[in-house]
């Protein structure tokens, strides 16, 4: 049960500003006048020493209770509406220029992931080979973002992709359960950083999470966050299919960026189900609200299930016209994948020969 | 670069459109007795798309003998045949679907998307549903054999011409009536197209017969006397002229008319999803619809956040080029309704409300009104009381539930409203007080051939759709 707290906004719960005058040009004014005449109440309470004061909304992690009553003012999310919405997005036609753009954008968004108890440093070496140079007989294709590996792949990693410019991520926190002791976590992460890794993506505590413990899971990041320090970008990951609400994947959403999650991530790619547009929307909602509240930018991955370039590009529409252009680069905006780059490449080369290739003309690896 | 979309136009090449059409009476399209024709322009180019011949006073008298002699047979076929009819008919449309929905956008001005994934569908979807009425009248609580009524009158508006008239004409042919119907001046030709929709079918001659003309024809047809049945969609207007026509006789009618929906925002709503229900309530098809969503009622707890969201959303909207596939918002029908939507708008901004409009570009040509939202608006506004029938959204505040309730009732016309909030109890409560024929919870502009839909008030009487819908035709 919610706890009863007296000093709640009279016209019922906290709600969350979009910021007065945002939207159409002043997206970035950091704290709209209205955030402070809502939570003028909420933001008065303690401070919280772990949260490092890169935003206003720090006061609102100051307690269990405080962090609970937040996450439950958000706005309910409308399951059919989010997803019609999805789906309407869907049907944009890219074509010919927006097409090849498009392409070259979801490749260079790619985190090519292998994440099996089978990988070894010679299949990590081709996926480190394949991210610098995707296309071997296009040269003008530009580089993935980034190759995802586990921790004890880390090293190997970064000697494939020396000098490229493509990033090393690395799960970690006992991924992809995150099923073990904090001191396990953190030395998973510890073990990554030191290896070389530029991204660590982390599982939150889904059991924390469902049981209502979110003050667990928001300690869980910022400690991971911490350990990360300023080598590695922090990507939280929700698995959003064990979460299985929509209401859920927002408050999830609201809880890691509070936590200072520099990525909010769908999925292991573990589970049944992954990435689907609809999730993908919502956190891309979270990260615009989340902007136009405290200025911050905050990135988005969807991981696991996207396959087919049509897919990609269908997320990419998404993400332009839901969280804005800005979030249009691969600072701001992953897949985690593994064949969807094959396919990627394939298109490309439709588009630039006018016919199709076949799954012999790029590699497997 | 950026991600801009490039053109992506559904081609054209698909329907082959004719340099004139005749009337379509007993199966045979056929000039007009006295000759005279007008044209359909494209409203989004002003290109003429074709010459239609307009039915006088003469075409109405042959239309109506063509229709009475029909009624005859195809009132003593077995509904399991006029069934096969309808199915047939709902088929045809869904194969040549992509003709017909870039047909429409042509002619009407909207989206290819919209006539695409919402308009055809909705067609096919009408036939069929009223298909499988056909052979189970018996069961549909109107008495053990319930009979048709004659010759059905029927006139329809421009803003959806191919659903309108599946809208009629489906539960008309059902039930065992034959058909005249009068599409509108500005929108003539799915309704020809879909003559030769019948004639594929092989439907009997005279069964449906289409007489394409101005207002003159529609009030002939009306006032026929060996019309034994009358429907009408449009304009509050004309449709008190029509019920003046008709009373007295024993025509039954049904009217639907105006609208001047309120959608109304709790401030627990699902924020994203209201701001897409609005969105859709108000510019779905350029707002040309009865039923729209052109009051918003946002609690004034959320009224900023809530406006915000809807201007930021309102922003990427894309206008332009009806037939381009990423096309949001289409052309106006007409100049007149064009002109209709100016003049309450500036209207509006005159008696002080407050106005924003959408940032884009109008086509030069054409008849284009952006996307616009009106806010400060107070029940004593033109733009709150009038409607406007077009993208034109006037934003008002309550405070309380039943401020909410007293407010949205507080209007002559009662066809559509929406309510958004997360609680299930208020959506109940609420929808129980509303004066409105159809009431969207956590949605909005949603229609299915299965749901009664019609109005209270000034929007009319009668119900289109669903089981309630039989009843217009048969004589109980």
């Amino acid at each position: 049960m919610a706890p009863i707290v007296p000093d709640a906004p009279a016209a019922g719960r906290p709600r969350w500003p979009t910021g007065v005058g945002n939207g159409i040009g002043s997206r970035h004014s950091p704290l709209p006048f209205s955030y402070t005449r809502r939570y003028a109440r909420v933001v008065t309470m303690s401070t919280t020493p772990h949260v490092p004061a890169a935003h206003a909304l720090t006061d609102v992690t100051g307690s269990d209770a405080s962090l609970r009553r937040f996450l439950h003012g958000l706005p309910g999310v409308d399951a059919v509406g989010l997803e019609a919405r999805a789906a309407a997005l869907g049907t944009r036609s890219i074509k010919t220029t927006s097409k090849a753009y498009a392409l070259d954008l979801a490749i260079s968004m790619v985190d090519l992931t292998t994440l099996e108890g089978a990988d070894t440093p010679g299949k990590v070496r081709a996926l480190g080979a394949k991210a610098v140079h995707p296309d071997p007989t296009d040269r003008t294709a530009p580089a993935t973002a980034a190759v995802c590996v586990y921790p004890d792949m880390v090293a190997v990693a970064k000697e494939a992709v020396a000098g490229s410019g493509v990033k090393v991520a690395s799960v970690a926190t006992a991924f992809p359960a995150g099923r073990a002791s904090m001191a396990v976590k953190l030395a998973d992460v510890r073990e990554a950083v030191d290896a070389g890794a530029d991204e660590v993506d982390m599982v939150i505590d889904r059991g924390a999470f469902l049981s209502g413990r979110y003050l667990k899971v928001f300690e869980e990041i910022t400690a991971v966050k911490q350990a990360c320090g300023d080598a590695a970008r922090l990507k939280v990951i929700f698995e959003t299919g064990e979460l299985s609400t929509y209401d859920n994947i927002r408050r999830a959403s609201w809880l890691a960026m509070l936590a200072g999650a520099d990525f909010i991530k769908t999925s292991t790619g573990k589970v049944a189900v992954n990435a689907t547009p609809a999730n993908t929307l919502l956190m891309l909602q979270a990260v615009r609200d989340f902007r136009d509240r405290t200025g911050v930018q905050i990135g988005v991955k969807p991981a696991g299930g996207i396959r087919t370039a049509k897919d990609a590009v269908k997320f990419l529409v998404l993400v332009g016209e839901t969280a804005g252009t800005d979030w249009l680069d691969p600072h701001w905006f992953r897949f985690g994948a593994s064949s969807l780059l094959n396919d990627l490449l394939m298109q490309r080369q439709k588009l630039a020969t006018g016919r199709y290739s076949g799954p012999d003309y790029v590699t497997v690896d | 670069m950026t991600f801009e979309y490039a053109p992506a136009p559904e081609s054209r090449s698909v329907v082959d459109i004719a340099p004139s059409y005749g009337l379509f009476i007993d199966g045979e399209f056929t000039d007009a007795a006295d000759g005279r024709v007008f044209k359909t322009v494209s409203p989004s180019t002003e290109e003429v798309l074709s010459e239609v011949a307009r039915a006088g006073e003469a075409d109405v008298d042959r239309a109506v003998a063509a229709a009475r002699r029909a009624f005859a047979s195809w009132s003593a076929l077995p509904g399991s045949e006029r069934a096969k009819y309808l199915f047939r008919i709902a088929r045809i449309v869904q194969e040549r679907s992509r003709e017909l929905a870039v047909l429409e956008t042509l002619d009407n001005g909207k989206p290819i998307k919209e006539t695409r994934d919402t308009d055809l569908p909705l067609v096919a979807a009408h036939f069929f549903y009223y298909a499988g009425w056909a052979d189970k009248l018996e069961h549909a609580g109107f008495g053990s054999s319930p009979k048709p009524l004659g010759v059905a009158a029927q006139v329809i508006p421009w803003n959806f011409p191919l659903l309108m008239l599946a809208w009629k004409i489906a539960p008309a042919l059902a039930t065992g009536n034959t058909v005249v119907l009068k599409p509108a001046e500005t929108t003539p030709l799915s309704a020809l197209f879909f003559a030769d929709v019948c004639r594929q079918a092989g439907l009997p001659k005279g069964v449906v017969n289409i007489l394409p003309g101005y207002g003159e024809t529609g009030a002939a047809l009306v006032a026929h006397p060996d019309v034994n049945k009358v429907a009408f969609t449009g304009s509050t207007g004309v449709g008190k002229e029509i019920a003046r026509t008709v009373a007295g006789t024993r025509k039954k009618l049904t009217l639907e008319l105006g609208g001047k929906g309120a959608n109304i925002v709790f401030d627990d709503a699902p924020v994203d999803q209201a701001v897409e229900g609005i969105v859709s309530g108000i510019f779905f098809n350029q707002g040309q619809v009865c039923c729209a969503g052109s009051r918003l009622l946002v609690q004034e707890s959320v009224h900023d956040e809530v406006l915000d969201a809807l201007k930021r959303r309102i922003s990427t909207l894309r206008l332009g080029d009806p037939l381009d596939k990423n096309t949001d918002i289409g052309a106006i029908n007409s100049a007149e309704q064009l002109a209709r939507i100016t003049s309450l708008a500036d209207q509006g901004e005159a008696e002080g409300a407050e106005r924003w409009t959408a940032p884009c570009e109008l086509p030069s040509s054409g008849y284009w009104f952006a996307p616009t939202v009106f806010s400060g608006v107070t029940q004593a506004h033109t733009v709150a009381r009038d409607e406007i029938f077009g993208p034109v959204l006037s934003v008002l505040t309550f405070r309380t539930p039943d401020e909410a309730v007293a407010k949205a009732n507080n209007t002559a016309y009662g066809l559509s409203a929406g309510i958004w909030t997360d609680k299930g109890s208020r959506i109940l409560a609420v929808a129980n007080k509303l004066r409105a024929g159809v009431v969207w919870s956590n949605t909005f502009n949603k229609f299915d051939p299965t749901s009664p839909f019609g109005g209270y008030k000034e929007s009319g009487y009668g119900r289109e759709g669903g089981r309630h819908g039989l009843e217009a035709y048969l004589d109980v």
